[in-house]
């Protein structure tokens, strides 16, 4: 037999075994042929003389594979970030108000979040192995100014580690006294140290866009002028609330799916009312974003007026337009699940409702349809020359930022009152200053979001510098004054309120679920296309007018292939996040079947994916 | 057909609005259908959204579509149905067809109207300073050099600007150089359409490049008279 034969017939076995496994081994061999990838760059550079400043992997190519990689360990640092804050809350509501299903909620998230953590840890050193192998140069540059903060971070995680080992494996073990008080520290502690975790690579990223770099100096004055860049605290407030944004959705996702696959009653009431936690965290998080949004852009545009127009006026400017139609999306989905849960979930509200949600929504999509309208406008050469141009001479007005704005600012105020409305439904106020209270309230409302379109259409007739530092000021502290004066009112109203209809938790439709899994899948994307932007508006530079990217790939991908890749890291995060949550409650599943008590097995599931600790709690 | 009457009736009313209203405002252009399009993509959104807010609209809204594509109970309009089986097909090829077939028409453009500037003019300030005697002696510049094209009352409207596409820029408009740095009019007036960067395709401008012909502090009153005669202030960040 010849040797081609004897190969033939190798690789039929071995395809043949394949088979008959599933297609298990042939996903293990992609991922070991995918994960092998990077050597044959690395084989290929062999021959160069000199320093090696790049290597390459021929069909992916190294920018590409750093980029999906770099995205998935953002998202999933995002999740793993975002949602100690929330499950700490939900820990602290149970410890001082003594609802024990806050307690379990924040356990079940924790649950969730050490499978994730790992997995996030496992794509931050794939990602590492790939930076240093793809961008020796970079790398090396970047080490000579960060080195202090390099090694802070490996202490912060080895801290960070250690605490949430703590704080998860130590649940059930510190539920009593001064026990549950430690552990309400170790949370506290988790979220510490995790914003510490967050910040520290900020500031790498962000001196890539906007540097100050020290001639001279010790080590650690450099690096810690490097880290005090202009961009480096608007991100990280940016990131911080993203992230709980993220954490929330991603929550309301999980509670979707699992919703609409349990069948006892119990479980649907719990999914369903994880789901509404989940959302009200996201909405929480999604109505100051904006905010951190603009002020991030300011600074960027005030760093670097060639960086702010190339992200708001020229080649990338097309992205905020489909930021636009995300967020929109994301605001609509947000509402409307608020909607189905006055309908379904308070019998007999919907007919009271019905109006007010009916002028939300027209609200709502009037604003969207402002924020969505671009400065020019996609047109063929025959509708460009009906309109004298690209700008349309009415609506044109709508594209610009006085007008973006006003919308975004209408359209949290509309989310709020939206929240407000279903935590009044149901309820009859008692209170003899009922009235009087709803009628500030009202006042407060309409004067509120009156001035927030007076000062929008005034922006136009003044110095854009008046409007970006006082008009655009004056619209968030108008929306922030409105919600810190509603709240506590309708907190109070609530408080001596009778309840006419009962909550009936576990009544929501199928579509509620979908609409938690549509909005999740709205940030992920949000979070790609931004990420894209963010790195984009750097153009062919590695460190902003400091280091050029002389690389093959020193060149801004089109849009299309930028959108394509957008929507594969959106894809690949999804797939990753469903096997997380697929690990994280297979113990649940094994127990939830009859006859599969824990105590029945010889050796117990595996202690990972936060199956231990439910031991003690059965026993 | 009760209750999807009413949706039926807001996105006809809707598109006749975009399509036939809207254009015929004072001072309006018909819209591209990009917008037009997006427009009644949010409006079908809304309807789809309000009518699944619960069970009863949900089923009231559903139903009757629900009947009409199975044929159950719907009478006298089974010729109607079977012309939808029929004619949608054919309408979703045509869109194929239409959208994908070789054309004679230039594509839709998608242009940048505003490139960022090259870094060396990021940043400058008008070394002119702005009194009355530089703003007239530049609204005197910008009459002999600008006003043929961008008009006399810095509208976009002089008498050459018929002759192009796309029309010079509108200077009174508030979204214009209103939104833009002093050092970007600099740049666009001394380079003109054939300094525009790459991401400034398809280079679509017929603006001189006035290096050629005028000394640099002639652009700064250039610019400086353009702004008080357009009623704008440049960007800022003090």
């Amino acid at each position: 037999m010849s040797v081609i034969q004897q190969g033939v017939s190798i690789v039929q076995r071995a395809l043949r075994a394949v088979g008959s496994h599933d297609g298990w081994l042939a996903g293990l061999l992609l991922m070991a042929g995918w994960l092998a990838l990077p050597s044959l760059g690395i084989a290929a550079e062999g021959t160069t003389a000199g320093p090696t400043e790049y290597r390459d992997i021929p069909y992916v190519g190294s920018r590409n594979l750093v980029w999906i990689v770099a995205q998935l360990h953002l998202l999933l640092a995002g999740f793993v970030l975002g949602v100690p804050m929330f499950a700490w809350l939900c820990e602290v509501i149970a410890w001082r108000g003594g609802e024990k299903r806050y307690d379990k909620l924040a356990k079940e998230f924790t649950k969730l979040l050490t499978s994730a953590y790992s997995t996030t840890a496992l794509f931050g050193g794939i990602l590492l192995f790939l930076l240093v192998a793809f961008y020796p140069k970079l790398m090396n540059y970047l080490t000579d100014v960060f080195f202090p903060s390099f090694l802070l971070y490996c202490f912060l995680f080895l801290l960070e580690t250690a605490t949430l080992y703590l704080y998860w494996y130590g649940w059930d073990a510190m539920q009593d006294g001064r026990k549950k008080t430690l552990h309400v520290f170790l949370g506290f502690l988790l979220n510490f140290f995790a914003l510490f975790i967050m910040i520290i690579p900020n500031a790498w990223a962000t001196f890539q866009s906007s540097p100050v770099v020290l001639a001279d100096g010790t080590a650690f004055e450099r690096a810690w002028a490097a880290t005090w860049n202009p961009t480096w605290w608007p991100i990280n407030i940016h990131r911080l609330i993203a992230n709980v944004v993220l954490g929330g959705y991603i929550c309301g996702a999980y509670a979707g799916v699992r919703y609409l696959s349990v069948k006892s009653p119990e479980e649907r009431e719990h999914y369903d009312w994880m789901g509404y936690v989940g959302n009200f965290i996201g909405v929480f998080g999604l109505l100051a974003l904006p905010f951190a949004g603009y002020w991030l852009m300011r600074e960027i545009y005030q760093y670097n007026q060639q960086m702010g127009i190339t992200l708001m006026g020229g080649f990338l400017s097309w992205l905020f337009i489909l930021q636009a139609m995300l967020i929109g999306v994301l605001f609509l989905g947000s509402n409307y699940y608020f909607w189905l849960g006055i309908t379904y979930r308070i019998p007999g509200s919907e007919g009271k409702y019905r109006r007010a949600m009916l002028m939300m929504l027209v609200s709502l999509l009037l604003c969207l349809a402002v924020w969505m309208t671009p400065h020019s406008l996609v047109a063929s050469i025959e509708e460009a020359q009906k309109m004298g141009g690209a700008h349309h001479p009415l609506l044109g007005v709508l594209g610009v930022m006085s007008a973006k704005m006003t919308v975004s600012n209408l359209m949290i105020l509309i989310t709020f009152m939206s929240f407000v409305m279903y935590w009044r439904a149901g309820k009859q106020d008692t209170a003899g200053w009922a009235k009087l209270a709803k009628a500030v309230m009202g006042a407060v409302l309409v004067l509120a979001s009156i001035a927030v379109i007076v000062l929008g259409v005034w922006g136009y007739f003044v110095p854009a510098i008046v409007r970006i530092n006082y008009f655009s000021t004056s619209q968030v502290l108008i929306v922030i004054f409105v919600i810190l004066t509603i709240t506590p009112l309708t907190a109070l109203l609530l408080k001596s309120a009778k309840t006419t209809t009962e909550m009936v938790w576990g009544s929501m439709p199928p579509r509620a679920g979908y609409s938690l899994v549509l909005n999740a899948i709205m940030v992920i994307l949000l979070m790609t296309l931004m990420g894209y932007a963010r790195s984009s508006s750097r153009v062919h530079w590695h460190v902003y007018g400091v280091m050029r990217d002389t690389s093959p790939y020193a060149y801004s991908p089109a849009l299309g292939s930028a959108s394509f890749i957008m929507a594969f890291c959106t894809f690949s995060f999804c797939l990753i996040v469903a096997f997380i949550f697929w690990v994280a409650t297979m113990g649940d599943k094994y127990k939830a079947a009859p006859g599969s008590g824990k105590g029945e097995l010889p050796h117990g599931i595996p202690a990972m994916a936060g199956g231990a600790p439910e031991k003690q709690s059965q026993g | 057909m009760g209750a999807l009457g009413k949706p039926i009736i807001l996105m006809v009313a809707m598109y006749a609005f975009l399509k036939f209203g809207l254009p015929n405002i004072p001072g309006s252009a018909p819209l591209p259908s990009s917008l037009i399009f997006l427009y009644l993509l949010l409006t079908a959104g809304g309807i789809f959204m309000f009518k699944t807010l619960s069970g009863e609209s949900k089923d009231a809204f559903w139903d009757p579509i629900r009947r009409f594509l199975t044929g159950e109970n719907i009478g006298g309009l089974q010729a109607l149905r079977y012309g939808v089986f029929i004619l949608f097909p054919l309408l979703v090829g045509w869109q194929t067809y239409g959208s994908t077939a070789v054309s004679d028409l230039p594509p839709t453009e998608s242009r940048t109207i505003h490139p960022a500037p090259p870094g060396e003019y990021t940043g400058l300030s008008n070394p002119v300073p702005k009194t009355p005697e530089n703003i007239m002696q530049g609204k005197g510049f910008y009459a002999a050099y600008c006003s043929p094209c961008h008009g006399g009352n810095f509208d976009g409207k002089g008498p050459a600007a018929r002759g192009f596409i796309p029309a010079p820029a509108n200077f009174a408009d508030p979204t214009t150089i209103a939104m833009l740095q002093e050092s970007y009019l600099f740049w666009r007036i001394k380079k003109g359409g054939v300094g525009l960067p790459i991401e400034g395709a398809p280079w679509k401008s017929a603006m001189p490049r006035w290096e050629v012909e005028l000394p640099d502090e002639w652009i700064w009153k250039i610019i400086l008279g353009e702004y008080d005669g357009a009623h704008q202030s440049p960007r800022t960040w003090e």
